[in-house]
């Protein structure tokens, strides 16, 4: 494992100067510890994608013993995405290089490097395009920016196509909306055609596709993580609560992320579903096959998210239940949002969802059957069907992060605000350029948040961290909340290294701290089992 | 380096029609047979390039999303940066054709490495300049049009003297001569100066700068330096619209390079990053409205996959989800 650099020796290495070589040809990628993540096991490989002839190898390797027809497979591959994907298309003519995305990027701004300008990231495929797709490129050559597919080519888009989080934040700003997430997307699916995957994708692709989730829980494990659960809220609230696994006939499948079951800080969250509906009296199930929400197939093909997504609307349907409800999750709902009805709908079977405390009606999922907990929860404290007890929670000064998908893929900005202002006493915004739309990645999505990649998620979440570290200094912010499971594994270390005074918190886990639950015994303590205000010693 | 090839590339353009129709007379070629083939390559080459977008699948709805939602009735919708409408989509492609919304959004992120502090400013003179040679570009492009219709539609007259507002000299200085060589100015060094701006310019954006320029000056010396005869210049272009090409003997070198300059740009346009004009239309992640779980979208090319079905998994966790108490569907 590399050394990962102080802050300040990080800080100092940031240089926005350009290097003096050329980068079409004359600067290849340098693979050092702590930049790249570590390649897909052959076995998954096989056993998922039915990849042929996957080897061990590690891109430090001076030869990555491609097949002998690597170059005619991208190729082929590339024509059938251009022909299949507009965006790829248009995005490879008509960019005009302006560069108001530059400075855009999180890994840009972390690291310097001038690949990681979204602008550049997106040259290193449109090099090849122009060069072998486009008349002109074929007669100009270089002098049209075009270059011939080498492996020094394709390790650059490892190393750069694995540096890209998919946040779209460069796509706000671009005048033309050329999405690098869309580029990265239809890259990594090229790279996945040679076996060129990541273990860190490729793992919980194929644990959530074998057991149903990403970390690989199995349903009997599943169902003692609940009743571990179950025995905490009953420490701290006196009440023992019933969670239902596959149960027939319930009213709403509830769906979460699996990073909610596994671990801190996520765990508190989930623990905030499971008393949310109990003292609503929901009728809900969980599902121990479709035991994930989020979809790390988005990270690595089309086709593989269509795979892991197919199991919730299969589930709903065995199951018999009318809606969905969806916890706490980023890219879970940029597939739910945008892919999942085209992808596996229409679920004809499911009705509109129709919340069965207020009566309201979830006109805006009436296609897809599926709502954000949130839009959930803001209906509840709107409607004042909860009884909160915010001053709780007044131990805690509250930021909120937007997370990259819910923002830029859906725009739920004011759904999760409204539910923390009614649940706290102390919130406080970061400065506007670094929220709701325009949020800044935590530095680790897209399947970027494993242990060897420390050094460039710590870049990558510098200007997170920072715009953290602002409100903190300013309003002394001690708890950063968000509704992402990957947020909530990524920002323990991003705030341990760059703030390390904020903890981070979900949505969910806030309202359960206030939730003034029927009968329950007088709370010494919040979900963590830490004192609650005035209850210190 | 680059900017020097694209300057070779565009004095040789510059050359060619002075030596062809300026030194050796080759009129005809140069007032008729290049215009309308380079008229031709423009037409068919953006059809085709437009067609060939077309042809491509729409397989997923994905706008990116500047706003709030449309969700519950009581939370304000940003309906045109997050628009849930077809209509309030084509408004935000308007905002963003014709007024650059987006990148009127932009930042400038600047690091102050003492303190460990990031800031971000606002940045608009990308999109002033930006905005300022299109709209110039447009102008310009409008008033040509007197060299094409007879009577000259009053609209293009009224552009014309809206142009020449300033009443500044003589002939009459027009207000776009002057824009869309500073915004042009400016787009060009802000390429050099910027050092991460130099480092992705390829030859071809400079080249695309330096064409543009070579048009603009052309046709500015011609109007206020050497002095071509506009009426003669009508009965060419005239001539060319009607299929009728004339050639009036007066006209010099000059008209033949601005013209053959102009060639050049149709000629490059639809093969170049220029097509962005007719891109921008179809960009996915701005032309459709964020109204995916209201309205479904057809995957033209959706085909099955393989799943892991429930059965094949209960079957595999069967003795584990009854030993669980989960409930299972064979027993």
């Amino acid at each position: 494992m590399a050394q990962t650099p102080s802050p300040d020796n990080l800080v100092q290495s940031i240089d926005y100067t350009p290097p003096s070589t050329n980068w079409l040809d004359d600067t290849p990628p340098e693979f050092r510890p702590g930049n790249f993540s570590y390649p897909a096991k052959p076995g998954e490989l096989e056993s998922f994608f039915e990849y042929e002839g996957a080897k061990e190898w590690s891109p430090m390797d001076e030869d990555w013993q491609l097949p002998e027809n690597w170059q005619e497979i991208i190729y082929e591959g590339f024509r059938e995405r251009l022909h299949k994907y507009r965006s790829l298309k248009v995005f490879m003519d008509i960019c005009v290089r302006c560069g108001a995305c530059a400075d855009k990027c999180h890994y840009f701004i972390g690291s310097g490097d001038p690949k990681n300008m979204p602008v550049l990231r997106a040259e290193l495929l449109r090099s090849i395009y122009r060069k072998d797709f486009t008349t002109v490129g074929k007669i100009l050559g270089r002098l049209n920016g075009g270059r011939g597919l080498t492996q020094d080519v394709l390790k650059e888009w490892f190393m750069y196509f694995y540096q890209c989080s998919e946040c779209r934040r460069c796509s706000l700003f671009c005048p033309y909306g050329i999405d690098t997430a869309e580029v990265t997307m239809m890259a990594r699916e090229l790279m996945n055609l040679l076996g060129i995957q990541t273990n860190w994708i490729m793992g919980p692709v194929t644990n959530c596709f074998n057991v149903g989730n990403h970390l690989g829980i199995p349903p009997h494990t599943f169902k003692d993580i609940v009743d571990f659960m179950v025995d905490d809220i009953e420490d701290i609230t006196g009440k023992r609560i019933e969670v239902p696994l596959n149960k027939k006939g319930a009213d709403i499948l509830f769906v979460v992320p699996s990073g909610d079951y596994f671990a801190d800080p996520g765990t508190y969250t989930f623990m905030g579903y499971l008393m949310l509906f109990h003292e609503l009296g929901l009728d809900y199930t969980l599902s121990t096959y479709a035991a994930e929400g989020g979809n790390f197939g988005l990270f690595t093909s089309h086709e593989a998210m269509k795979r892991l997504n197919a199991k919730i609307y299969a589930e709903a349907e065995r199951l018999g239940v009318n809606w969905i409800l969806g916890g706490e999750c980023g890219h879970m709902w940029r597939v739910i949002n945008q892919y999942m009805d085209t992808m596996n709908g229409p679920a004809d079977f499911l009705s509109v969802p129709r919340s069965p405390i207020t009566g309201t009606v979830f006109h805006n999922a009436k296609q897809t059957g599926m709502v954000h907990i949130t839009e959930f929860t803001a209906d509840l404290i709107k409607n004042n069907v909860l009884n909160l007890d915010p001053s709780r929670n007044d131990n805690k000064r509250v930021t909120y992060h937007d997370s990259c998908n819910p923002a830029r893929a859906m725009g739920l900005l004011e759904e999760p605000r409204y539910v923390i202002n009614n649940v706290c006493n102390h919130f406080y915004e970061m400065p506007e350029q670094t929220i709701r739309e325009q949020t800044f990645c935590c530095g680790s999505g897209a399947g970027l948040n494993n242990d060897e990649f420390t050094e460039m998620r710590m870049r990558g979440g510098m200007p997170r961290a920072n715009a953290v570290k602002h409100v903190h200094e300013k309003y002394g912010v001690n708890m950063l909340s968000c509704i992402c499971a990957i947020d909530r594994a990524a920002f323990p270390p991003l705030m341990e290294y760059w703030v390390p005074e904020v903890d981070v918190t979900g949505v969910h886990e806030l309202v359960a701290n206030a939730l003034v639950m029927r009968g329950e015994k007088e709370r010494e303590t919040d979900l963590r089992g830490e004192p609650l205000p005035g209850k210190e010693d | 380096m680059n900017a020097l090839y694209a300057l070779i590339m565009v004095l040789a353009l510059v050359i060619i029609p002075l030596l062809g129709a300026g030194a050796l007379g080759w009129h005809v070629l140069f007032g008729v047979v290049l215009p309308y083939l380079a008229f031709t390559v423009f037409v068919l080459g953006f059809i085709s390039k437009v067609v060939s977008w077309g042809r491509s699948a729409v397989p997923f709805k994905i706008p990116t999303t500047g706003g709030q939602q449309k969700s519950l009735p009581w939370i304000r919708q940003s309906r045109i940066d997050n628009p849930s409408s077809k209509f309030a989509t084509v408004i935000r492609m308007i905002l963003e054709i014709l007024l650059f919304r987006s990148l009127f959004r932009n930042t400038r992120v600047r690091l102050f490495k003492d303190d460990t502090q990031l800031s971000y400013g606002s940045s608009k003179f990308l999109w002033l300049g930006a905005l300022a040679f299109h709209v110039s570009f447009f102008v310009i492009l409008a008033r040509h049009m007197r060299f094409f219709t007879e009577p000259v539609p009053v609209v293009f007259s009224w552009l014309e003297n809206l142009d020449g507002i300033m009443q500044v000299g003589v002939p009459v200085l027009f207000a776009t001569e002057i824009v869309i060589l500073l915004a042009l100015a400016y787009l060009f060094l802000r390429r050099i100066l910027v050092p991460q701006l130099r480092y992705i310019s390829l030859p071809t954006d400079y080249f695309a700068l330096f064409l543009l320029f070579a048009i603009v000056i052309s046709g500015i010396l011609m109007r206020y330096f050497i002095r071509a005869d506009i009426m003669d210049i009508k009965v060419l272009t005239m001539g060319l619209i009607q299929f009728q090409p004339q050639i009036p003997e007066s006209i010099g070198a000059l008209f033949y390079t601005h013209l053959f300059l102009v060639c050049s740009l149709l000629v490059y346009f639809p093969w170049s990053k220029l097509m962005h004009l007719g891109g921008v239309f179809l960009s996915p992640t701005r032309n459709m409205p964020n109204d995916n779980r209201v309205r479904r979208h057809v995957n033209p090319w959706n085909y099955p996959v393989k799943l892991h079905t429930y059965e094949e998994w209960e079957d595999e966790y069967r003795d584990k989800l009854k030993e669980a108490g989960i409930p299972v569907e064979k027993e």
